[in-house]
């Protein structure tokens, strides 16, 4: 490589690609077509943007073993297993931009399949519980110069959101809060002491799973009814409770953040559906906002896509023709638990970790195409793997914050690989091939009947 | 049995199928308390038992943690435990889920192991 092609330059204000935060004060520095040190990063983002090993060329999986092929080969095999499935689902899509997203709604459409995105094994169940009961929301901008009071209900953001703190909720100066964590109350809730709740100025441990009953306690008390709760409610003696109440009805702007503390645990979509209900009420008495802990960097970009695309934000059948939204039936879990589909292909994510252990053994069964820029353990079940690049970092395009504020990632260095969107329109381009090339087959035999 | 992200985890998270993941995602913590009991000091591994499955896993303590409770990084040694129902959700209740522990010597499986026995996870 030449001198001038090891220089090193430096990008600012460059967008963080791995959590719902998309922190966009990253400073990266690049020598060559290579990133060299990333700062302003937590340990997460730094290591995404450092990069990992990859998966080098296209695969299809032939006696056993993944053998190298070209795109063209994989793109067609891929749209091969598609066309002939009859209910192929497309799953992933929360860590790519909506430009992709966009794309794989379309080749859903086309080959009557269903999307579904890493939402229903994560804030699936707070989408159904906003649907269900509205959400009194804020940008994170807001809530950095306006909240007094910060909670964290069976959230973790000092692992899963290590800047959250620092750039919009306890830690950070604004407008109206310039003494940053000094002039601000934390509550954390929790069923263990996490490393966030030993930053909080109360810290209440509940019982696993009784979020809902702890919840509908402190709506009681908002509401002016604590005699009729009992003295303890999910292990917490009732003083507790009453404190918890107090501290929030106190405040001058609070920001309530919940986790999959909540989503994860027995009540589901209800606990949400609670937790909004008290914001909203405590409304009555101040101001309150309440957002998900959203986890991977564009699961809200596929929600909102999904929304402006089909009308519903995930789960989506589109094997009737028209798109059909019921999770329960529709998630990609309940599908592949029922083996009621017959070929999936995987966006940038990783069912075979991240799926109940029964659901990979059906995965396991049906043909997987999978496009992603890393080798995962849906690698190992794969028919079809298809490496892209990495958006934020190899190319560019939009994504979601947490907030619902739409942000545009930067393209740092090339890639030897295509976009997601270029992979995807790759295959749709062989689906339409081959839906032609089957549309003149069949037509001399329609002319002759 | 309760699962999450950890620092760790989310740091491999890309990169699964190197070591580091599965030492980041193979982790059972426990109370000190529980730790005790089960005996699991001099590196012992714990196996943990629920009504979906089977997992053996490296046991740590987590002062954090109230007794009778344990917490698993997210990933296949976790889902391991975990069954296929969603309650009409979507989402399988990945978090509270009953589990039983012994101490074991079995070793705990490295990453490509666990899909081994998987159809076509040969490579
Ligand atoms: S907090 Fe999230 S978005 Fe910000 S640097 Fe860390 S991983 Fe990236």
């Amino acid at each position: 490589m030449s001198g001038q092609e090891m220089k090193t330059r430096v990008e600012e204000d460059v967008l963080c690609s791995f959590c719902g935060c998309l922190c966009d004060d990253l400073v990266v520095e690049i020598e060559g077509n290579k990133v060299k040190n990333v700062r302003h990063a937590c340990r997460l983002g730094a290591s995404k943007l450092m990069g990992h090993e990859r998966i080098r060329t296209p695969m299809i999986r032939k006696n056993g073993k993944l053998e190298e092929v070209s795109y063209q080969e994989a793109y067609d095999r891929a749209a091969q297993i598609l066309v002939n499935a009859k209910r192929p689902l497309l799953y992933g899509w929360a860590s790519t931009v909506c430009e992709a997203q966009k794309k794989g709604i379309l080749l859903t459409e086309m080959v009557g399949g269903i999307l579904d995105s890493t939402a229903t094994v994560c804030h699936g169940p707070s989408i159904l519980g906003i649907e269900e009961r509205g959400l009194s929301g804020a940008t994170l901008g807001q809530i950095k110069n306006r909240a007094d009071l910060i909670v964290f209900w069976g959230c973790n953001p000092a692992e899963a959101h290590p800047k959250h703190g620092l750039r919009y909720s306890t830690n950070v100066c604004g407008f109206f809060t310039p003494e940053g964590r000094k002039g601000r109350k934390v509550l954390v809730v929790d069923v263990r002491q996490t490393r966030t709740a030993k930053n909080a100025d109360k810290f209440i441990m509940i019982a696993t799973g009784s979020d809902f009953e702890v919840l509908s306690a402190l709506r009681m008390f908002v509401a002016g009814k604590g005699e009729f709760v009992p003295e303890k409610v999910g292990g917490v003696p009732k003083e507790e409770l009453f404190e918890a109440a107090d501290m929030m009805k106190a405040a001058k702007f609070g920001a309530f953040f919940f986790g999959l503390g909540i989503t994860h645990s027995r009540g589901r979509s209800k606990n949400v559906g609670n937790a909004l209900a008290l914001i909203a009420e405590l409304n009555a008495h101040t101001k309150f906002v309440v957002m998900p802990m959203r986890g991977h960097y564009n699961v809200a970009g596929i929600g909102q896509v999904a929304a402006w695309e089909t009308g519903f934000p995930m789960s989506i059948d589109f094997s009737r023709g028209t798109a059909y939204f019921n999770p329960g039936e529709t998630a990609a879990c309940d599908v592949l638990s029922r083996e009621d589909t017959d070929a999936v292909m995987v966006v940038a994510s990783d069912p075979a970790s991240n799926f109940p252990r029964g659901i990979v053994e059906n995965l396991a069964k049906v043909p997987v195409i999978q496009i992603d820029p890393y080798e995962n353990p849906t690698t190992l079940l794969a028919e079809v793997v298809i490496p892209s690049a990495i958006a934020g970092v190899e190319c560019e395009g939009t994504a979601y914050r947490m907030d619902g504020l739409a942000l545009r990632m930067k393209k740092l260095v090339n890639s030897p690989h295509p976009s997601d969107e270029g992979v995807l329109n790759g295959i749709i381009e062989s689906v339409k091939k081959l839906r032609g090339t089957e549309a003149e087959a069949k037509a001399p035999n329609e002319a002759s009947a | 049995m309760i699962s999450g992200r950890t620092l760790a985890q989310g740091a491999w998270c890309e990169s699964k199928m190197c070591d580091d993941f599965t030492k980041a995602a193979s982790l059972c913590f426990l109370s000190e308390g529980d730790f005790k009991a089960l005996n699991l000091s001099g590196g012992r591994n714990v196996l943990v038992k629920s009504a979906y499955g089977r997992v053996v896993m490296a046991p740590r303590i987590d002062k954090g943690l109230p007794p009778g409770m344990i917490f698993m990084a997210m990933g296949p040694w976790a889902n391991s435990l975990v069954g296929p129902d969603t309650g009409g959700c979507g989402t399988p209740q990945f978090k509270g889920i009953e589990v039983d522990l012994e101490p074991t010597d079995e070793p705990v499986m490295d990453v490509r192991s666990m899909f081994t026995n998987l159809r076509g996870a040969k490579t």
